[in-house]
């Protein structure tokens, strides 16, 4: 019998039963609540008069549509200029004191992006299961954890009885052996990765990433990598647990001391998958090989090197293909043959649960630093992830070398990843974003997305057009 | 939990694939509190030409005239017939929401979006998977048969595992035992898990104690 991957460990552990046809009761050990996926499940609880399961699993932070305008978020909930934002905000901290669930309220200093704040407080934990109405759950697989987005009837289904109805699914592994060039970030890695595999690559699977260059990623790249498993259709992304994984969680707020860290630490030593693991599917890239990356069509697989040219779908023989790459070079309002680097941008967004952490914006300003936004860029954020990666940024400056450059630096939210408050795009605008989903009126009605890494989006606010990174 | 038994409707033409829950229902109407009332805004961005606002009135917004949804033929329309992966993107359950408001009941596509395919079973959607094959062969028989809309019912009948078309042809399809048995009946997933409250309690107690760490209160 061959071993296990980590994905099976992680089954395995959670358990509770299996049923003949395969689907089975898997326990939950944290439940992640934002206000726009929740308000809809504690009604459901009320109406069926019923409980949460265990109360100190759940944690809330509100987080997509909080204003992230310094002004406008001086004023707490109350402050909301929008009224329908301010109740779904009002709404989710009125349920967490009717059910007495924690939360950090829009001003607390530890309020930030769901992804960003429950590995920075130690309220993801390897070998954990979580999970949160929101896909990009999968960020905390970095931590070795079997992490998913569930839909709001699955949220009420965890709150009452902390379990998901679930079937296994399929292993599959993406090894990235090598060494990634100078500029080549994170980011680069998981754009390549869907680029190769398409954006339903990973459906029904949950994919591990491995190899040279994944274990020599810093925590915060790593969850940039597991945040867009589900950009490749993979519910959950996971990363084995190493030194990397424990040094990280030793000493956040909610992290296990003393006597209880070292029986946790050896538990999460065993988090990886057994060296004769069975995979269903396996896929390899070259670290050498990946290219500072921008997304040019309306769906993350629409992914190409800096260097490269927009495809023309004349020369694409699948009809489902080149019908959806015409349309999204009409939306896109781009020409076949353009280069990439000639792309003219209205707007720059650094931040969202894929980059906006302390690392994401230290690299940002290391290119802005000394530097100014171009002319043509009327609108540069930088929007970082949590109060915590707030107050870090502005110990070491960082805020001081964005306004200096000409970029605005904001609260922490989600802002303008989906740009359900008041930060979108116009009609027509094209946006280098750090964020992680390009669909049409993504980032607001009309608005064309390039994702890219914080690097390139800093790079591309300066000289008004993608440039390429390396040789900055 | 809404039941689905047999279904009998127009079918309607998605005809692209990875369409994504953005583009099924745009963000800005996911403020809402409730469950209800995102029809008027499924596929706003496809289906009016103008931005739309949450809490907008639509019936006087300017339609598109080249979207499926806003023809005449497929008015009424509780089948929609989808390219690959549909579905794909954000965990929203507004997207069923917003598709059951409207009256789509069923949804017939060669692949779905894991979390969304999960999500429709939930609202008493039908979402059915068919070789790709087949689906083309649908999109085609629907796309011919225009003018006569109403003659283009499919009846999906769940207990059977069965699509009949128009043309009286039975293509047969898998669902997963456990969905279609909570699906025909309506049943209530939560009372059905909680019967199983003992195991789980057992369980929570052998994890407490292989893992006290996880079990700390967080305050």
């Amino acid at each position: 019998m061959s071993g296990q991957t980590l994905y099976d460990k992680l089954w395995q552990s959670h358990l509770v039963q299996e049923r003949d046809d395969g689907s089975a009761l898997i326990y939950i050990d944290r439940q992640l609540i934002h206000e726009v996926t929740s308000p809809q499940a504690f009604e459901g609880l009320r109406l069926a008069n019923r409980q949460p399961w265990r109360l100190e699993a759940n944690f809330a932070v509100p987080d997509h549509n909080v204003p992230t305008e310094v002004h406008e978020r001086m004023g707490g909930v109350a402050g909301i200029t929008d009224p329908i934002s301010r109740l779904q905000v009002q709404t989710l901290d009125d349920n967490c004191r009717d059910f007495d669930i924690l939360e950090f309220e829009i001003n607390d200093v530890r309020q930030g992006i769901v992804h960003v704040v429950g590995p920075e407080q130690g309220v993801t934990l390897p070998g954990m299961t979580i999970v949160c109405g929101d896909s990009h759950t999968s960020t905390h697989g970095a931590l070795g954890v079997m992490a998913q987005g569930i839909g709001t009837s699955d949220v009420e289904h965890v709150m009452a009885t902390q379990c998901l109805v679930q079937q296994k699914m399929k292993n599959m592994l993406v090894r990235v052996d090598g060494q990634l060039q100078q500029g080549v970030t994170a980011k680069d890695v998981v754009l390549a990765i869907i680029g190769e595999i398409g954006t339903a690559g990973g459906t029904h699977h949950a994919i591990e990433f491995g190899g040279e260059v994944v274990r020599a990623m810093s925590m915060e790249g790593r969850m940039t990598v597991c945040n867009m498993a589900i950009e490749a259709g993979a519910r959950v992304g996971l990363i084995a647990v190493d030194d990397t994984t424990i040094e990280y969680v030793k000493g956040r707020p909610y992290a296990p001391e003393g006597a209880l860290w070292d029986q946790a630490v050896a538990a999460w030593r065993e988090l990886h998958s057994d060296a004769d693991a069975h995979f269903d599917r396996i896929v390899e890239l070259r670290g050498e090989d990946i290219q500072p990356q921008v997304t040019w069509g309306t769906s993350p697989e629409m992914v190409l090197p800096v260097n490269g040219v927009i495809p023309n779908p004349a020369k694409i023989d699948d009809t489902g293909k080149r019908a959806a790459t015409e349309r999204a070079l009409h939306y896109m309002g781009l020409k076949a043959g353009m280069s990439i680097t000639d792309i003219k941008l209205d707007a720059v967004f650094i931040g969202s649960c894929t980059n906006s952490r302390i690392e994401d914006l230290r690299a940002a300003a290391a290119v802005v630093k000394g530097r100014t936004v171009a002319a043509n860029v009327k609108r540069a954020l930088v929007v970082p992830g949590s109060g915590q990666v707030k107050k870090q940024a502005e110990a070491e400056g960082l805020d001081k070398i964005f306004t200096d450059a000409g970029l605005e630096w904001r609260e922490p939210g989600c802002s303008m990843c989906l740009a359900m408050n008041s930060d979108k795009l116009g009609e027509g605008e094209h946006c280098a974003s750090t964020s992680n989903r390009n669909f049409e009126g993504r980032q607001g009605f009309g608005g064309r997305t390039h994702l890219v890494s914080p690097a390139m989006a800093a790079a591309a606010a300066v000289a008004g057009h993608f440039v390429d990174v390396r040789d900055w | 939990m809404k039941s689905f038994t047999v279904l009998k409707g127009i079918a309607a033409p998605m005809d692209r694939a990875n369409v994504d829950t953005d583009l099924i229902i745009p963000k800005q109407f996911l403020k809402s509190i409730k469950r209800s009332g995102f029809g008027p805004n499924l596929f706003d961005g496809l289906r009016y030409l103008d931005e739309g606002e949450p809490g907008q009135d639509c019936s006087n917004r300017p339609l598109n005239p080249d979207f499926p949804l806003n023809q005449p033929r497929y008015k009424g329309a509780s089948v929609l017939l989808a390219r690959e992966n549909f579905g794909c993107g954000s965990s929203r359950e507004h997207a069923p929401w917003a598709l059951e408001d409207f009256g789509i009941h069923c949804i017939i596509a060669p692949s779905y979006a894991d979390i969304f395919y999960n999500n429709c079973f939930k609202n008493g959607i039908l979402p059915i998977e068919l070789d790709k094959a087949i689906v083309d062969r649908l999109f085609a028989e629907l796309y011919a048969s225009e003018g006569y809309s109403e003659e283009f019912e499919l009846t999906v009948d769940l207990a059977s595992q069965t699509i009949e078309t128009p043309s009286g042809e039975i293509i047969p399809f898998e669902v997963d035992e456990f969905r279609k048995h909570c699906l025909l009946n309506g049943l209530d997933d939560i009372a059905l898990t909680l019967e199983h409250a003992d195991a789980i309690r057992t369980y929570e107690q052998r994890w407490r104690q292989a893992s006290p760490w996880l079990f700390d209160v967080i305050r």
